[in-house]
């Protein structure tokens, strides 16, 4: 953290319309109030465990790490929380947060791949909450069985036709949504991202993931992991899985971005590869932009990885090197897709396919017994059905 | 602080026993020639201060009307850079002053002393960047001094009293009140604690003007009662671009309502 509040070295803040601080300064104090709430957190860490299905397994994925004949690979698997991805931590926290402590009867959410959709409207049902999500046309019809999903939980979702039809026109319109009903509304941010205190209050709402991984690797090895490895759309996986080892100087950790159809195509969501530094939807980040300062399109055959900016933490932590970022492909990521499915009957999420494509890439040059800990931040059903369509099969 | 340009029009005004009409318009919308008719125009109608839109991609605080005005002057090929050199060469065809409207990421790639040199230069009066908070507006605001530039900000109905000073505080030119709780061209609806909130923003001494979803004359008429100024966006954006040859009646039927 850098000493100006909310900013991460010279990334973050808090750049939003007027209308909208007084609730980013009262969920702010609900933030505070409930770090030190001891009955808001063992109701959380109760859910967690029971509804959620929480601490998720480490698993030693023995046939991936035979055929690459190198490093051991655990996978975190995110994959069998409640709702199939690691968005539900964070959707729970603040679904609870919004009506135990600030008495809202409203949630409202972007989502990309559905899967954060699916988790807010989850927590939504489970606290009694009415629930709308905003999603854009390119990723309803990416992942229509995830809008299904949430219509049956009892949300409306919304769908938005701007700009790139894609996840950062769904936050436009939930910013909007949120500064025309902000005193009964609770906005549910479905990453490290956005104007202060979000990115905190996710990552605290994630930060679950790395530290079970921690406690898990030593159980298992007795020793902490060479390398970390997640996939970093907005970037709460990888957040969540890295804050726990960030003063272990030795663990290396490794962000991977969306690389689309290459960098030079400019079909691609890779912020470091591709991006600069601007200021976006609340913060100041890395963004794909133009030198007028206007947003770019991106693409990525995952659409939770489909988005111009990133976390100001991960900014940050690119800066002073202590976190290496690259991308894979939408080639490679569907290969892992398959390779996973096939040799461990795991189907990984296409965002997560991305963190297992570099682990392919790395892990036969690393010595047998190194460990690599790659995050599978959920599941891949939603995306059966577009990998499908890729590969010209008609379901 | 005693402000520039656009407070010493104010002043002016109010010397007289008058409110301020202030409209808005993108630039580039549908081009930068057609925006300097429409200055002129504005100017022939009475504007006293005339706000001038750039163009971004993702305008979160605007609704549908201004969106697309500025998904069409980016379809010309407008930028912050080009509407500066614009602004320059239309120095001195009109003596109201222009208030510049952007988001903060078009000035933030700019170069933010650069902008502010160059708006200078180009006789800007004013600025208003709507997703610049004041807590984070310290070099902004510096800048804005340095060069002779207003800056304004907005206070919402949203806002606390301890928000209000410091939003009224930060503003030189005049302090922008958001009728409403929401974004540009919303129906206008008022809250019942307007009159209040308004008086008390009024209290500390600085002008204020009203905007956000002022569409008609009557509301216009209405709003000019508490206010030293009132601005209308999203109508006039939506005349210009659906019966242009309505445009120069229509606003001279706002000002004369002002
Ligand atoms: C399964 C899965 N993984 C990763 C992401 C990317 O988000 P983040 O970088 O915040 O983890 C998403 C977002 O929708 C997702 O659904």
């Amino acid at each position: 953290m850098g000493k100006k509040r909310g900013y991460f070295g010279e990334y973050g803040g808090c750049f939003v319309p007027e209308t909208l601080m007084p609730a980013l300064e009262e969920l702010e104090r609900a933030f505070q109030r409930a770090k030190r709430d001891k009955n808001f957190n063992a109701e959380f860490e109760s859910l967690l465990k029971d509804y959620v299905g929480r601490p998720t397994p480490l698993y030693f994925a023995r046939r991936l790490t035979e055929h690459l004949g190198g490093a051991k690979i655990y996978l975190k698997r995110e994959d069998l929380a409640h709702t199939g991805a690691h968005k539900i931590n964070n959707a729970l926290g603040q679904a609870l947060l919004a009506s135990r402590l600030m008495k809202k009867q409203r949630i409202i959410a972007e989502t990309g791949a559905g899967q954060h959709g699916v988790a807010t409207a989850t927590g939504a049902a489970l606290a009694g909450l009415s629930c709308d999500i905003y999603m854009g046309t390119e990723d309803i019809r990416r992942q229509k069985l995830n809008v299904f999903r949430m219509n049956l939980l009892g949300a409306r979702v919304i769908p938005v036709d701007t700009g790139s039809k894609t996840l950062k026109d769904a936050i436009n319109e939930a910013l909007r949504d949120w500064t025309t009903n902000v005193r009964t509304t609770h906005y549910v941010l479905g990453t490290v991202f956005g104007p202060h205190p979000y990115p905190l209050l996710v990552r605290y709402f994630q930060s679950v993931i790395g530290r079970e991984a921690k406690k898990q690797i030593i159980q298992k090895e007795g020793k902490l992991p060479e390398v970390l490895i997640a996939c970093v759309g907005g970037g709460s996986n990888s957040i969540g899985l890295f804050s726990a080892f960030l003063d272990d100087k030795d663990v290396k950790m490794i962000g991977v971005e969306a690389g689309g159809k290459g960098i030079d195509t400019g079909l691609h969501a890779a912020r470091f590869a591709g991006g600069a530094k601007g200021i976006f939807q609340g913060c100041l980040s890395y963004v794909l932009e133009n030198k007028d300062g206007n947003i770019l399109q991106t693409h990525s055959v995952s659409a939770g990885l489909d988005y111009a900016s990133v976390g100001p933490e991960h900014a940050y932590l690119k800066d002073t090197g202590r976190v290496t970022y690259t991308y894979a492909t939408d080639e490679e990521a569907l290969q892992s897709f398959e390779l996973l499915s096939r040799l461990e009957g795991i189907i990984p999420a296409l965002e997560s396919a991305h963190a297992v494509a570099l682990a392919v890439k790395i892990a036969p040059k690393m010595p047998k017994d190194s460990v690599v800990i790659v995050n599978l931040s959920g599941r891949g059903d939603k995306d059966v059905q577009e990998v499908a369509r890729i590969k010209g099969i008609s379901l | 602080m005693k402000g520039f340009a656009v407070r010493g029009k104010l002043e002016y005004i109010k010397k007289q026993g008058k409110k301020a009409f202030i409209p808005y318009i993108m630039a580039g919308d549908p081009s930068l020639d057609e925006t300097a008719k429409r200055l002129k125009l504005l100017h022939e109608a009475g504007a006293d201060l005339i706000e001038l839109g750039v163009p971004f991609t993702d305008p979160l605080a605007d609704g549908p009307t201004i969106q697309r005005a500025a998904e069409r002057a980016l379809n010309s090929g407008t930028t912050l850079r080009k509407i500066i050199s614009f602004l320059h060469d239309f120095k001195g065809s009109i003596d109201t002053p222009i208030i510049l409207m952007t988001y903060l990421n078009p000035v933030f790639c700019y170069g933010i002393e650069k902008f502010f040199h160059d708006a200078s230069e180009a006789n800007v009066a004013g600025v208003i960047f709507p997703d610049l908070t004041v807590e984070e507006s310290d070099s902004y605001r510096d800048f804005a001094k340095a060069y002779g530039i207003d800056t304004i900000f907005l206070v919402a109905p949203t806002s606390t009293p301890q928000r209000v000073k410091k939003v009224v505080r930060s503003s030189t030119g005049f302090v922008y009140y958001v009728s409403i709780t929401g974004i540009t061209g919303t129906e206008l609806r008022l809250e019942s604690t307007f009159n209040e909130h308004i008086n008390f923003v009024k209290s500390f001494g600085k002008p204020v003007c009203v905007g956000f979803g002022v569409s008609t004359p009557q509301e216009a008429k209405y709003v000019a009662k508490f206010a030293d100024g009132v601005i209308v966006g999203s109508a006039i954006v939506k005349i210009f671009h659906e019966a242009p040859e309505r445009a120069y009646e229509f606003i001279k039927s706002l000002r004369e309502a002002v």
